[in-house]
């Protein structure tokens, strides 16, 4: 995780087109400034980073079955249950899948395990669009490279 | 069963908490409901999931914009039935929604 850059999956663990489905993993970081408050003496990560986890998982699945040429951004969370306490130093596994895809928009439900515990789960409406800037692409093709994402399922102009 | 307008009044009223009463088949999703595009949204899901079709937003959209056809033509909700059941019936007929 990257808190800082609001880069919050580290790796793709499994992706499936077909089932419309993913898996990835999220390192939650040792040391980070938003411990400091949130909070004093009992560190957590925040719910809203953890729906965003869940937000960016399912987005990378929407990107791998849109071929990367529609980026899919946040419109609608629902459901949203932050079950348990994600510390700091814990691996997140989140899992998501596609629900419905719609003329535009696209819903998914979402998953966070720490082993074997359920943290977190949302469901999560997108709109996608084409890539409103090529710079957009670019980031997200680099991104992709970095979180082991199937170079197969990358799609290139 | 009921029909079509009544299945969609039953999912705006319950999607946008409208009371069911005020809407009619002459009632404008946009104009008339206050329905903004975020909940459309939500309507469009309820309403492919409830009768199985994707309805073609980004087409009607378009066909919008480009003065090829007026908001009423989709989003009065006689309008939008009838729609909907030529989705259901081409669905139906095996050509695709």
């Amino acid at each position: 995780m990257q808190l800082e850059t609001f880069q919050l999956i580290d790796r793709i663990v499994d992706l499936n087109i077909g089932e419309k489905t993913i898996t990835v993993e999220a390192q939650v970081p040792e040391h980070n400034s938003i411990f400091e408050g949130h909070f004093p003496g009992f560190p957590i990560m925040p719910g809203v980073l953890l729906t965003e986890a869940m937000a960016q998982s399912s987005g990378w699945l929407l990107l791998g079955v849109m071929k990367f040429e529609r980026m899919p951004f946040l419109a609608m969370i629902k459901e949203a249950k932050m079950r348990g306490f994600v510390s700091p130093g814990q691996l997140l596994t989140i899992e998501a899948k596609i629900e419905h895809e719609g003329s535009g928009f696209a819903v998914t439900s979402a998953k966070g395990r720490v082993g074997t515990e359920l943290k977190c789960s949302a469901e999560l409406t997108f709109r996608h669009i084409a890539f409103p800037d090529p710079a957009l692409r670019v980031h997200m093709d680099a991104m992709a490279l970095k979180i082991g994402y199937p170079q197969e399922l990358i799609a290139h102009d | 069963m009921s029909s079509t307008f009544d299945q969609i009044a039953t999912i705006i009223a319950e999607t946008c908490d409208i009371p069911r009463d005020t809407i009619t088949p002459d009632s404008h999703a946009i104009d008339d409901l206050g329905i903004d595009s975020l909940d459309f949204l939500d309507i469009a899901f309820a309403i492919d999931k409830a009768f199985g079709i994707k309805l073609p937003l980004e087409k009607w959209t378009q066909e919008v914009n480009d003065g090829k056809a007026t908001t009423e033509q989709y989003f009065v909700l006689k309008n939008l039935a009838a729609r909907i059941d030529e989705l259901v019936a081409a669905k139906g007929a095996g050509t695709g929604a």
